[in-house]
């Protein structure tokens, strides 16, 4: 659940297309079928615009929650050109939920609404960043594996129907790209360095793993709701392919390093051309999702202290009356 | 207390169970639409959105979010709601019919009437 926004399992299915219009849905079908995007003032179904809202908004959530386990590294970076690099990445997670909340706004929900969902809760965002980075070597892995988690799904979103969320996930992905490659040079540099330095990689990849098997969700039920998003290229891939094709493309690498990941069960059957792993614990997922994870309540009462006081900078610039004044001593 | 691995939060002091009002609406100002020119001589072209609380501050902004990475040279910015924009309903508009052909160039074929003139007047 990253663009593939977390739906809560207990919640009552939609029907999905009930009192749409039928020529109007089906004019909307025929331009997605065509390839065409939906631009913010066409007709869509309610459907079509709430989970829209859903998922951008939980995605923009991720980008500026996923902005704090990074940040817990910069004042001790290991060097200067590692402390401007993960400023600059972290600048570009941050403008990464600037550009979300925006798309999501066309669709009709403001910015502040997103943002007071999310500071009490009701909103969710990526299950991984309820996850502390211990050592800087968490924060190199974060770089590496959650960011190309993150390419993997917004390169398929980026196809989708909406046509603003899409621009949005263009811009995005060029800036993933610096991300991808950070994170990897950081990754080698410790795998490749000390016996200490090694040994902290290990673990960290350790630990981020489980959260790593979470990052694209649980596998989806094939059901008529995941059929029509599938069909009006909201969803543009389930989770378990999105989950494969990251497999396919990173175990390879961090074996290529020496380094073990925790699940001996992981190896690709050469048949079906599918990778095989012992399935993540999804209960611990859930509790983690919803609220029981270790850094839940951090993130959340960071981002309240952090709109606290940003408030009276806010009503500052929007009154520019009120004159600099010297000060006298 | 928030006891957190990162030190600019753990000096904060915040308590996990603060709570703040709300924010309400405009909290976060209106916006501004952002056009960028890639370089001289080229068109400026959309690229997004950002909120701002007035004209220079939507600059700065728009040159921090879609220039950071010197592939702009110029920016302009514009009040979202002073762009009026057609309506999709209405893309019938643009839609025009083939026997407006007199005003594309592929309307005036001549090579035809040249090559008969040359032929009948034994034009080399
Ligand atoms: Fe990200
Ligand atoms: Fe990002
Ligand atoms: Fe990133």
């Amino acid at each position: 659940m990253y663009g593939n926004a977390y739906i809560d399992p207990n919640e009552k299915p939609l029907s999905i297309l009930d009192g749409e219009d039928p020529i109007k849905l089906a004019e909307f079908e025929a331009r997605i079928a065509r390839g065409e995007k939906i631009e913010p003032k066409d007709w869509m179904p309610k459907e079509y615009r709430k989970q829209l809202i859903r998922m951008i908004e939980q995605h923009a959530h991720s980008e500026i929650i996923g902005a704090l386990p990074e940040g817990t590294w910069i004042t001790r970076a290991p060097g200067f050109k590692r402390k401007l690099a993960l400023m600059a990445k972290v600048q570009d997670e941050v403008g990464h939920a600037q550009l979300l909340y925006s798309a999501a706004e066309t669709l009709g929900k403001s910015r502040e609404a997103m943002i007071n969902d999310l500071i009490t809760g009701k909103s969710k965002y990526s299950n991984v960043f309820n996850y502390p980075a211990l050592t800087w070597a968490d924060s190199c892995v974060i770089a590496w594996l959650i960011d190309a988690g993150a390419i993997i799904n917004q390169v398929a979103n980026a196809k989708g129907s909406y046509g603003p969320y899409g621009r949005a996930l263009d811009r995005i992905c060029t800036e993933e790209s610096f991300h991808l490659k950070y994170g990897h040079h950081n990754v080698v540099t410790l795998a490749t360095g000390t016996p200490f330095q090694r040994q902290m990689v290990q673990e960290a990849l350790t630990r981020w793993w489980p959260p790593i098997m979470h990052f694209f969700g649980p596998s989806d039920k094939i059901s008529n709701h995941t059929t029509i998003l599938m069909k009006w290229k909201v969803k543009m891939a389930t989770n378990d392919d999105m989950r494969q094709q990251f497999l396919n493309m990173y175990v390879p690498k961090i074996w290529d390093l020496g380094l073990v990941l925790p699940d001996a069960n992981l190896k690709k059957n050469e048949e079906t051309k599918l990778w095989e792993y012992t399935e993540p614990d999804w209960d611990e997922f859930k509790r983690v999702i919803n609220g029981g994870g270790p850094c839940n309540a951090e993130r959340l009462a960071v981002r309240r202290m952090a709109e606290e006081k940003g408030r009276w900078v806010r009503a500052a610039l929007l009154n520019k009356s009120e004159k600099y004044v010297t000060p006298l001593a | 207390m928030i006891n957190s691995l990162d030190p600019r939060i753990a000096r904060e002091k915040i308590n996990e169970d603060n709570t703040i009002a709300p924010l309400t609406e405009m909290d976060n100002w209106e916006t501004y639409e952002v056009f960028h020119q890639k370089k001289r001589g080229e068109q400026h072209e959309h690229v997004g959105i950002v909120h701002a609380p007035n004209n220079e501050m939507a600059l700065l902004f728009g040159k921090e979010q879609y220039g950071r990475r010197g592939i702009s040279v110029n920016i302009w910015v514009v009040k979202t709601s002073n762009v009026f924009a057609s309506d999709y309903d209405d893309a019938d508009i643009f839609e025009t019919v083939p026997d407006k052909q007199y005003r594309e160039a592929g309307g005036y074929k001549v090579m035809e009437m040249i090559n008969k003139y040359k032929k009948e007047n034994k034009v080399k």
